[in-house]
């Protein structure tokens, strides 16, 4: 049973996951409509709570309130400033004093949505927290997935890239495996946590061999920032290694589709004739995105405090 | 013990006279489609189509629309509605809809539902088909289609069982316990 909050996919079942995915496409059909908006949440209240800079992820939450007719602020916080525990605390409870029914939370610390959920009457999403999780994401991602390839169980689905740093990659495990998904993780040694391979999923350090027969290619965005600090010798290099190209494709099932949750650095962990080519879906994980966390906070709305 | 209000044989029955009146009062079938809210509606809306299908020899649009979204009481449910399938596969803009569901009570849904086609375009007429009206309106809404009207208290629930759902085919009335 979902709870107020929508913290990670650790805390939630496969039904949850499941009651979801269902909900968001009941909510595509409208997308897919001249009136593109219902009154389903009149008079509800969502704050966009970021404390780490968000075009996409902000706008797509944005985007879902208003067309579930939820009125939506964004609460932006200078990324520069220490924010203290006790300060967190103060800015979320004056959010929700604001009359919030949402509070959508991006955080650099991990767990910080997790405090804040124990603290406030409103649902928390967590929207991003630190290398921990990033919910929504993984659900887009699985909705794209069940939709362009009938189901999830059973299928071979590479990640590749910064596992360690990635929560994209880690809220994608854990919904993938309760989906009932076979994940391969390929990226350097450096970036792919050794307690990886005591969950139950392959570890790969080449393309060549990660990639062989997979049914998704889930490319990560690799962090500009972690360059110069020891992961990676450089960008090129880790291009050269586990960039998809054309080539290494080819090496995935013929209908493979590829993923990306951008923003994407072409060239460097994609080739751009993938990113516009026939087997990439990234345009669609946007769209779906808009349709699944229009249905989490649908679902979220009608839980009782 | 749940009382049996109608059998299959009179829930045949009042489908047949239903879709008479419906080809009656819009003169002929011109223009006209079924819309079933979901879920009780929409079986009902196929089994009229097909019995005005008999009567007038020919096809007739179906759809089936979900309300869920468009609900008045999402903040005091128990839990959140299920979102079922809307489907309504034709320009509803200048078609006669007829709504269709299996209980007409408060009023709530048609009103819903209302909303909800109405999203979808600009439909030249709305008018209301239902099995049973079981009274207790909260709105000002009235069915132009009525299989039997049945009077109730507000502690009794009324139930449309349907084949279409692996039931055998009956309208019940029970006692809220």
């Amino acid at each position: 049973m979902l709870q107020k909050d929508l913290l990670g996919i650790k805390e939630i079942s496969v039904e949850d996951i499941t009651l979801i995915l269902e909900t968001a496409a009941g909510f595509k059909d409208v997308l897919g409509r001249d009136i593109k908006k219902v009154p389903t949440l009149r008079g509800k209240t969502a704050v966009n709570l970021f404390f780490e800079p968000s075009t996409r992820t902000r706008t797509s939450f944005e985007l879902a309130a208003i067309r579930l007719s939820t009125d939506v602020i964004n609460f932006s916080v200078p990324t520069s400033s220490v924010v203290k525990g006790e300060s967190l605390i103060d800015t979320a409870l004056t959010v929700q004093a604001l009359g919030a029914d949402f509070i959508i939370l991006r955080h650099p610390s991990a767990g910080v949505p997790h405090l804040l959920a124990r603290k406030l009457r409103a649902s928390v999403i967590n929207a991003g927290d630190g290398a921990n999780e990033h919910p929504t994401q993984a659900l887009l991602d699985a909705f794209t997935i069940q939709e362009k390839k009938g189901g999830i169980e059973g299928l071979d689905i590479a990640i590749v890239g910064d596992i360690m740093h990635s929560r994209v990659a880690k809220s994608n495990i854990y919904s993938l495996t309760k989906l009932g998904a076979k994940i391969r993780l390929i990226g350097p040694p450096t970036l792919i946590p050794e307690e990886m391979k005591e969950i139950g999923v392959g570890v790969f350090h080449t393309m060549e061999k990660g990639l062989k027969d997979v049914d998704v290619v889930m490319m990560l965005r690799i962090q500009m920032e972690r360059q110069g600090k020891g992961f990676f010798p450089s960008t090129e290099e880790y291009s050269k290694n586990w960039g998809l190209t054309p080539e290494r494709l080819s090496l995935a099932k013929d209908d493979a589709i590829v993923m990306h949750p951008g923003p994407m650095n072409r060239g460097i962990e994609i080739a751009s004739e993938i990113a516009d080519g026939p087997q990439s879906v990234i345009l669609e994980q946007v769209t779906n995105g808009l349709a699944v966390r229009m249905a989490v906070m649908y679902l979220l709305a009608g839980v009782k405090r | 013990m749940p009382k049996e209000l109608l059998n299959k044989k009179d829930i045949d029955r009042a489908l047949t006279r239903m879709a008479h009146e419906i080809i009656e009062k819009n003169k002929g079938i011109e223009r006209v489609c079924l819309v079933g809210i979901q879920r009780g509606g929409v079986h009902l809306a196929k089994r009229l189509a097909s019995n005005i299908r008999g009567i007038e020899k020919r096809e007739m649009p179906v759809g089936s629309l979900d309300i869920a979204f468009y609900r008045d009481d999402l903040s005091i449910r128990k839990e959140q509605a299920l979102v079922r399938k809307t489907d309504v596969p034709f320009e509803v803009t200048d078609l006669k809809i007829i709504l269709v569901d299996d209980v007409l009570f408060t009023g709530r849904s048609i009103r819903a539902a209302m909303d909800a086609l109405m999203d979808l375009g600009r439909p030249a007429t709305i008018q209301l088909a239902v099995l049973i009206d079981r009274g207790h309106r909260e709105l000002p809404i009235k069915a132009d289609f009525v299989g039997k009207n049945i009077p109730t208290s507000m502690s009794e629930n009324v139930e449309v069982q349907l084949e279409e759902d692996g039931l055998e085919d009956r309208v019940i009335l029970e006692k809220i316990v």
